[in-house]
C-alpha cells in the first residue's frame, strides 16, 4: 500500500510538473515572484521567533510588505491569465499598471510603519 | 496654641524704656539714654510702637485696657482699646509671663516720669524668648468698662512729635496756612525754632501782604503768621490793606468771606498801632452773618447753600466775636443774647463717648470738604472761646461739657497728621485760657502699685497744657475692689508734694490686699471763687492694680495608684526655686500636684491662670487647668487620659504655670520629667497632631530623586541580525536566478525612439519613487515625502500611461494581425 501511494505521489508530481510547464512564461515569472516574497516573509518570521518581537512594528511592516506584494502579484496573475473568462477584456498592461500603483501605495505605508 | 501666640500682636511702648535717640545735625540717628539731646531738644524713645487692634476674645464686662498717649511714632498714636477677658479660660500662658515682666518694668522704671505716660507692659511673643530682651511693650491705662479713662495732659512727647511732624520740605512749609499751623503749634508748645523759620516765611508774608491780588484768605494767614513770627512789616503796608478788607466785608455774601476779612482786620488791629479798622456798620454786618444761622445752632455757608454745618457755626462765632471787638459803637445787646442762645443750642447737639469725652460732628456729609469730629470740634471751640473773650457777661456753658471737650482732645493722643496736630493743640490752647471754664485734668502717672516696694499713690491735677492748677485738695472718696461693693478705704485726703507737683497718699492702708481696685477721686478747690472759673468734673474713677508677692507653699507632686489611692512616689517641690523631679508612672496610676497660694495679708489667692503642661519628647503638648478648692490641686488619671495623650509613651516634661495680673512672682516652672508607660495604640486611634515644620526648611535642599529609566530591551547580538539580513537577500537572488532560467528577455522593449524614452522614464520613475521611500525611511518626514510623491506620482502616471497604452496598442495590433 505504501508503495502504491508513493507511486501515486510520484505520478501526481510528474503530471503537475508537466502541466505546469505548459503555462506561459509571464505567469511563471509572476509565480516565481510570489514564491520569492513568501520565502522572504518566512525568513523574517523565523528571525522573530528566534530573537523576539521587540520592534514589533518593524516585524509587522516587513512581513506585511512581503505578504502584500505577494497578494498583489496573485491578483496580477489572475487578471493577466488568458484563460480567465472574466478578465478577457482587460488589457494586461492595465493590470500591470494597477499592480505597480498598488505596490507603490503599499510600500509607502510600509515605509511609514517601519520606524 | 502656638497659632494663637501672635494674636496678641505687638504693643506700643512708652518713654519709660531707657533707650532713646535723637537726630543730630547730619541727620543721623544717635542712640543715647539721656532725656535731652546735645541740641537741647528732647530725645525720643527708640522702641517703635506697634499694635494689633483685632483682638476677638472680647467678652462683656471685662477689663478694658485703653492706651493713653503714646510713644513717639506719630503714625499710630490714636486712641485704641482692646479687651482682656477676666474669665476667659483660654488665655495665653504667655501673657502671664508678660504680665509678670510688666510688674518688673513698672516697679523698676516708673519713678519721676514727668512727661511720658503711664504703665508699660512688656509682652513677649514666645515662651522661649522669656529671658531674652525681645520685648513688645504695652501701654495700659486701666479702666472699668464704660467708666472713665485716665487722660494725660500735653507732655514732652507732644513736643518731640511736633518737631518730627512739622518738618519744612525744602526749607519752607509750603503754603502760608501750613506755615501758620507749624508756627502756632511751636508757639503753644514752647518750642523755639523761630530764627530759621522766620527767614523763609517772612519774605512770603511780606509778598502776600504787598500784593494787590491776594485774597482775604491769603491775607488772613499771612497776618496770622506775622503775629507769631513778628516779621518787620511796614505800618504803611498794613494800612494800605485796610480799605480793601473793609470793602470785602461790605461786599461779602458768604460766611467764609466774612470770616477771612474780619479775621484779617482783627489781626491788623493788634499788629498796627493806629490803623483805622473799626467797622462803622457793625450791627448790619452782625445781622447779615446771623442771617445765615439755622434754628439748631448750626450755620450755612452762604445764602444759596441750603446745607448747614457745625464747622461753619464755629467760623461764624469767631467772625461775630471779631465784629464785636471791631465795632465802633456798641453792638445791640439783644443780638449778642441771641448769639449766646445759638451757642447753647449748638451745645445741645454735642455727642459723647463712653469715657466722658464730648465732641461735635457733622451730620451732613459734604462731598467737597469733609470735616471730621476733630476739625469740627476745634472750630467750635475756637469760636466760642473767641466769643467768650469779647463779651462782658459770662457765657453759661456747663462745666462738664467743657471738660468733656478737653478730654476729647487729650484722648486723641498724639496725632500723626499736621492738620490734626494743629487742631488739637490750638483747641487745647483756647481751652486753657478761656473765660467760660478752664478744665482741670486729673491724671495718675502710675496705676499699678506694688506692696513689696511700698509704692505711693500719686495723683496730678493740671490744666490741659500741663501747667499748674490753682490750690486744691484731692480727696480719695473711696476705694473698692472692682466688681464688688465692699469699700476698702474711705475718705482720705492726699497731701500735696511741692517738689513733684503731685498729690500723694503716703501710706497705703494696711488692709489693702493685692487685687484690682477702683479708686474714686474728687478735686476740691480751696478758693470758692475758682469754682466758677475751673471745671473739675466731679468724681473721677480710676482703676488701680495693687500687686504683691504671692507665697506658694506646701507644693508637692505624687504618683498614686489608681485603685487604692496609695501613694507610690511623693516628692516635695520648692516652686520658688529650681526643681528637677523624675517620676515614672504607667497608665494605671494617677499624678497629683497640689500647692497653696497666699497673699501678703494671709488671704487665699486665686490666680487667673494655673496650668500644668505635659510635653512629650516628640513635642506634642497637653495642657490641663489646675482646679481650685481652697488649695490648688490637679489629679491626672492616666487611665482616662490615654487616648488624649495619643498613646504616646515616653518621657514627658512637666511645666507648671501660675500667673495673675497682680501677682509679682508669676512663674512658669519646669518641674521635671515623668516617664509614662502607656499601652499600644489600637488601629483606629487618632494620630497626634502634626508639629509645625520650621518654615525655613522648605528652602533647604530636598531629597534626591532617583530616576528609574525603562531598562532597554535586550537586543539580539549583532552577528545574528546580520546573518538574517543576508538570509533575507537569498530569496531575492533566487528570484533573479529563476528569472534567468525562465528565459526572461527584453524583446518587448520598444525599439523606436519616443516609446523607448517613455519606457526608460517609466522605469526611472519607479526607481525614483522607491528611492524616495528609502529616503523617507532614513530621514524624511511624511509631509515632504507626500509632497515629493505627489509630483513623482503625477509624472509616473503620465509616463506610465503613455508607455503602457503604446504597448497595449502594439499587442492589440499584433493580435488582430
Amino acid at each position: 500500500m505504501a508503495r502504491s501511494t508513493s507511486n501515486d505521489a510520484q505520478a501526481l508530481f510528474h503530471s503537475l510538473r508537466s502541466a505546469y510547464s505548459a503555462t506561459p512564461t509571464s505567469l511563471k515569472i509572476i509565480d516565481l515572484y510570489v514564491v520569492f516574497a513568501v520565502l522572504t516573509a518566512a525568513i523574517q518570521v523565523v528571525y522573530v521567533a528566534i530573537v523576539g518581537s521587540f520592534p514589533f512594528n518593524s516585524f509587522l511592516s516587513g512581513v506585511l510588505s512581503c505578504i502584500g506584494t505577494a497578494v498583489l502579484a496573485v491578483c496580477l496573475r489572475i487578471q493577466v491569465n488568458k484563460e480567465n473568462k472574466e478578465f478577457k477584456d482587460l488589457p494586461p498592461e492595465r493590470a500591470f499598471a494597477d499592480f505597480v500603483l498598488c505596490n507603490l501605495v503599499l510600500h509607502l505605508v510600509i515605509m511609514n510603519f517601519l520606524g | 496654641m502656638q497659632a494663637e501666640q501672635t494674636e496678641w500682636g505687638e504693643k506700643s511702648k512708652s518713654g519709660t524704656m531707657y533707650l532713646q535717640f535723637y537726630i543730630n545735625e547730619n541727620g543721623d540717628k544717635v542712640y543715647t539714654t539721656k532725656k535731652e539731646s546735645p541740641l537741647g531738644l528732647a530725645t525720643e524713645s527708640a522702641h517703635p510702637a506697634r499694635f494689633s487692634p483685632d483682638d476677638n476674645r472680647a467678652r462683656n464686662t471685662c477689663v478694658i485696657i485703653t492706651a493713653a498717649s503714646l510713644g513717639l511714632s506719630p503714625s499710630n498714636s490714636y486712641k485704641f482699646s482692646f479687651q482682656l477677658c477676666n474669665d476667659c479660660k483660654v488665655f495665653q500662658v504667655i501673657t502671664f509671663v508678660c504680665l509678670q515682666a510688666f510688674q518688673r518694668v513698672v516697679i523698676g522704671w516708673d519713678k519721676d516720669v514727668e512727661s511720658s505716660q503711664v504703665t508699660a507692659v512688656s509682652c513677649l511673643s514666645t515662651m522661649a524668648t522669656r529671658n531674652l530682651g525681645g520685648f513688645l511693650v504695652l501701654i495700659l491705662a486701666f479702666t472699668i468698662c464704660g467708666a472713665a479713662t485716665v487722660f494725660q495732659p500735653i507732655s514732652d512727647s507732644h513736643r518731640s512729635t511736633a518737631l518730627e511732624l512739622f518738618v519744612p520740605a525744602g526749607g519752607s512749609f509750603g503754603s502760608l496756612e501750613e506755615t501758620y499751623e507749624a508756627v502756632r503749634s511751636f508757639e503753644i508748645l514752647g518750642i523755639d525754632k523761630k530764627p530759621d523759620i522766620s527767614s523763609t516765611a517772612c519774605p512770603s508774608v511780606l509778598e502776600t501782604l504787598g500784593s494787590s491780588s491776594s485774597t482775604p484768605k491769603d491775607l488772613l494767614y499771612a497776618l496770622r503768621v506775622n503775629s507769631i513770627l513778628k516779621c518787620n512789616v511796614n505800618e504803611e503796608l498794613l494800612k494800605g490793606i485796610v480799605p480793601r478788607l473793609k470793602a470785602a466785608v461790605n461786599d461779602a455774601s458768604s460766611l467764609l468771606e466774612f470770616y477771612y476779612s474780619i479775621g484779617s482786620l482783627v489781626l491788623i488791629k493788634d499788629q498796627s498801632s493806629d490803623a483805622d479798622v473799626l467797622l462803622v456798620d457793625a450791627d448790619g454786618i452782625f445781622h447779615s452773618i446771623k442771617a445765615l444761622s439755622q434754628s439748631d445752632g448750626r450755620w450755612r455757608y452762604g445764602s444759596n447753600n441750603p446745607e448747614s454745618s457745625t464747622f461753619a457755626a464755629g467760623l461764624a462765632f469767631e467772625a461775630l466775636a471779631g465784629v464785636i471787638s471791631l465795632a465802633s459803637s456798641e453792638v445791640d445787646q439783644s443780638m449778642i443774647g441771641t448769639l449766646k442762645n445759638d451757642i447753647l443750642k449748638l451745645f445741645d447737639s454735642i455727642e459723647k463717648y463712653d469715657d466722658g469725652a464730648f465732641y461735635f460732628d457733622e451730620k451732613a456729609v459734604d462731598a467737597r470738604v469733609h470735616h471730621g469730629p476733630l476739625s469740627t470740634t476745634s472750630s467750635v471751640v475756637r469760636g466760642f472761646t473767641a466769643f467768650a473773650a469779647v463779651t462782658s457777661e459770662n457765657l453759661k456753658l456747663p462745666g462738664d461739657k467743657i471738660l468733656g471737650l478737653a478730654k476729647f482732645f487729650l484722648g486723641i493722643g498724639i496725632p500723626g497728621d499736621t492738620n490734626d496736630f494743629f487742631n488739637q493743640i490750638d483747641s487745647l490752647a483756647c481751652l486753657e485760657n478761656n473765660r467760660v471754664s478752664v478744665p482741670l485734668i486729673v491724671s495718675l502717672p502710675i496705676t499699678v502699685l506694688s506692696l513689696t516696694k511700698k509704692d505711693q499713690l500719686k495723683v496730678r491735677v493740671n490744666t490741659v497744657l500741663g501747667s499748674d492748677a490753682p490750690p486744691l485738695t484731692v480727696k480719695l472718696v473711696r476705694a473698692s475692689i472692682s466688681g464688688s461693693r465692699d469699700i476698702s478705704i474711705e475718705s482720705q485726703d492726699l497731701k500735696f508734694d511741692k517738689e513733684s507737683g503731685s498729690h500723694v497718699l503716703d501710706v497705703l492702708p494696711k488692709t489693702l490686699d493685692v487685687g484690682k481696685y477702683v479708686f474714686v477721686f474728687e478735686v476740691v478747690l480751696h478758693d470758692s471763687e475758682h469754682e466758677e472759673v475751673f471745671a473739675t468734673g466731679g468724681q473721677t474713677q480710676v482703676p488701680i492694680f495693687i500687686t504683691g508677692v504671692i507665697k506658694i507653699d506646701s507644693a508637692e507632686i505624687a504618683v498614686l495608684d489608681s485603685d487604692l489611692g496609695s501613694i507610690e512616689t511623693q516628692k516635695k517641690l520648692d516652686l520658688a526655686g529650681e526643681n528637677v523631679v523624675s517620676l515614672s508612672a504607667n497608665h494605671l496610676q494617677k499624678l497629683r500636684l497640689s500647692f497653696q497660694l497666699t497673699t501678703p495679708l494671709g488671704q487665699v489667692f486665686k490666680p487667673h491662670q494655673a496650668f500644668l503642661k505635659l510635653r512629650h519628647e516628640t513635642k506634642v503638648e497637653h495642657i490641663f487647668v489646675v482646679g481650685n478648692s481652697g488649695k490648688f490641686e490637679i489629679v491626672l488619671d492616666f487611665l482616662g487620659l490615654v487616648e488624649k495623650l495619643f498613646y504616646l509613651s515616653g518621657s514627658y516634661d512637666i511645666q507648671l504655670t501660675v500667673g495673675d495680673a497682680v501677682m509679682e512672682n508669676s512663674f512658669l516652672e519646669a518641674i521635671g520629667h515623668i516617664e509614662l508607660d502607656l499601652p499600644e495604640a489600637p488601629e483606629k486611634a487618632p494620630h497626634p497632631p502634626l508639629q509645625p515644620v520650621d518654615p525655613y526648611s522648605k528652602y533647604g535642599p530636598k531629597a534626591e530623586i532617583t530616576h528609574i529609566f525603562r531598562s532597554p530591551e535586550k537586543l539580539p547580538p549583532k552577528e545574528l541580525s546580520l546573518v538574517f539580513l543576508g538570509l533575507t537577500l537569498v530569496p531575492f537572488i533566487g528570484f533573479l536566478v529563476g528569472l534567468l532560467r525562465l528565459g526572461v528577455n527584453l524583446k518587448n522593449f520598444p525599439s523606436s525612439a519616443v516609446p523607448a524614452t517613455f519606457a526608460i522614464l517609466f522605469h526611472l520613475g519607479i526607481a525614483a519613487v522607491l528611492f524616495l521611500y528609502l529616503l523617507f525611511w532614513l530621514k524624511l518626514d511624511l509631509f515632504t515625502t507626500l509632497k515629493a510623491l505627489g509630483f513623482l506620482g503625477v509624472f509616473l502616471l503620465a509616463v506610465g500611461h503613455r508607455i503602457l497604452s503604446h504597448l497595449a496598442s502594439t499587442s492589440a495590433k499584433l493580435k488582430s494581425a
